[in-house]
């Protein structure tokens, strides 16, 4: 399985496929089979750090009772099986980034960029981007979008940017107390600012943090972040509202909140498609945009009757393919075969 | 079957007739109550169905489990009183309870 999941090229890499996928979720990876049985080669591209979408990042160990043939399987092992059912078809993963820009060239073909700055130059491409793109949340605190990207980050991209600086880290979970750890030497000051004693973090990490604590290299304090001060959107400090409705201020210079992720569109709204309430409407012939050669699958499509299922997803995909391979191979005579009895399929397959 | 008004962050009061066993998230999206969003569809992974439940019912209620405690972390303003709606399962002793949407979901 991890075969197929090479993790891309480099910066600045150009890859070129003849079907890019925006989306690694189920969807997305059952386009895979079904563009591959058609010899499509096909690039994922997935903001998360590894396939499922959100199957993987929401609820891995959920059952799911409506997938035919599995009257019960987990999100991630419905992702694992998936990934299994797709490794013959060599699909190439470019994780951790997410597509910016999509335009069409002038010979047809389509140029995708990234934020990690990949480019992709594909003959067909399929939006399976889902509820769009996880994002890391915002909290809802007053005037927060002032100070984002200046004093307030939501990820860490270099550490050296945290030196020397008065550090609050708000959250309770693994990214909260492994930056945490990791920046604690480098900062001026570190507060961990949590609304609770408990930590669903790893316990090793909730240790450590604890032992930082004990020799008062680190302070903790519990409560909620109600309010920044700060002018110009450089951070002097944060307040914090306990249990209790107490209020105290902590000075700080940077702010790194962790709240989890949420989905949101993204840039898929800067492409020039047509879109209903932040969902592509497609045809139901072979789930087209408004732009030929430009699909999508999945919970982000809409169309009369659609309903958010991963097994219509899967149909959508079957039928996109169908379109597809026209585009990718438009002097090949297609001929419908099943993978029961054609041995062209078998041997792609690599089941004979 | 069990009475269950939601108050949105406006004060728009909605009374739900719920049925046993379905969830008190489930019962706000079919009214359409704004505010509740349900993101994950209540797998209790997203936190945006969150509500404050009314005092007098916390401990008809309960306190919550805690892969839901672990969850609330991503919500906000949380208060003693915050549950995940998608965790609240309706019975006959949850007739009459109130519970109040958030500002925001997040």
């Amino acid at each position: 399985m991890t075969e197929t999941s090479s993790n891309g090229g480099a910066t600045g890499a150009v890859t070129e496929t003849d079907a890019v996928i925006i989306g690694a979720g189920p969807c997305g990876l059952f386009a895979v089979f079904e563009l591959g049985l058609l010899d499509i080669s096909c690039a994922v591209i997935d903001i998360l750090d590894r396939p499922g979408g959100q199957c993987a990042e929401l609820y891995p160990e959920k059952p799911i009772y409506d997938i035919p043939g599995y009257p019960e399987i987990s999100g991630q092992g419905l992702v694992d099986r998936l990934m299994e059912q797709i490794a013959p078809f060599h699909p190439t993963f470019h994780l951790s980034q997410m597509v910016q820009s999509l335009e069409r060239l002038p010979g047809g073909t389509f140029r995708l960029t990234t934020d990690m700055d990949e480019t992709f130059v594909a003959k067909v491409v399929v939006i399976a981007a889902g509820g769009g793109s996880f994002q890391p949340k915002r909290p809802p605190v007053p005037g927060i979008e002032a100070y984002e990207d200046t004093s307030v980050f939501y990820a860490v991209r270099k550490m050296e940017a945290f030196r020397d600086h008065d550090l609050l880290i708000v959250g309770g979970g693994d990214s909260a107390l492994d930056w945490t750890l990791n920046l604690q030497p480098i900062a001026r000051s570190l507060t961990l600012v949590h609304r609770r004693e408990e930590f669903r973090a790893a316990p090793d990490s909730v240790n450590k943090m604890r032992a930082l604590l004990d020799a008062g290299d680190i302070d903790f304090r519990l409560g909620q972040v109600s309010e920044l001060r700060g002018d110009n959107g450089q951070l002097t400090g944060a307040v914090i509202k306990g249990k209790d409705g107490s209020q105290t201020e902590v000075a700080c210079t940077r702010m790194l909140p962790f709240f989890g992720l949420t989905m949101k569109l993204g840039p898929v709204a800067d492409w020039g498609l047509n879109l209903d309430h932040n969902l592509i409407p497609v045809d139901t012939e072979k789930f087209e945009t408004s732009e030929r050669g430009i699909y999508a699958i999945g919970d982000i499509n809409t169309y009369p009757g659609k309903i958010k299922l991963i097994l219509c997803g899967f149909h959508e995909a079957a039928l996109m393919s169908q379109d597809a391979v026209k585009i990718v191979y438009p002097d090949k005579k297609v001929v419908f075969q099943y993978t029961t009895s054609s041995s062209s399929l078998q041997k792609k397959l690599g089941v004979i | 079957m069990a009475k269950i008004t939601y108050v949105d962050a406006s004060g728009q009061r909605y009374d739900v007739d719920a049925e046993n066993g379905t969830t008190v998230m489930e019962n706000a999206i079919r009214e359409g109550v704004p505010g509740i969003e349900a993101e994950c569809g209540g797998a209790c992974a997203c936190a945006t169905c969150h509500v404050y439940v009314d005092e007098a019912f916390m401990p008809v209620v309960g306190e919550p489990e805690p892969m839901e405690e672990d969850m609330l972390d991503f919500a906000f303003d949380v208060r003693p009183t915050s549950r995940l709606s998608c965790q609240i399962r309706v019975s006959d002793d949850l007739d009459g309870l109130t519970v109040t949407v958030p500002e925001r979901q997040g």
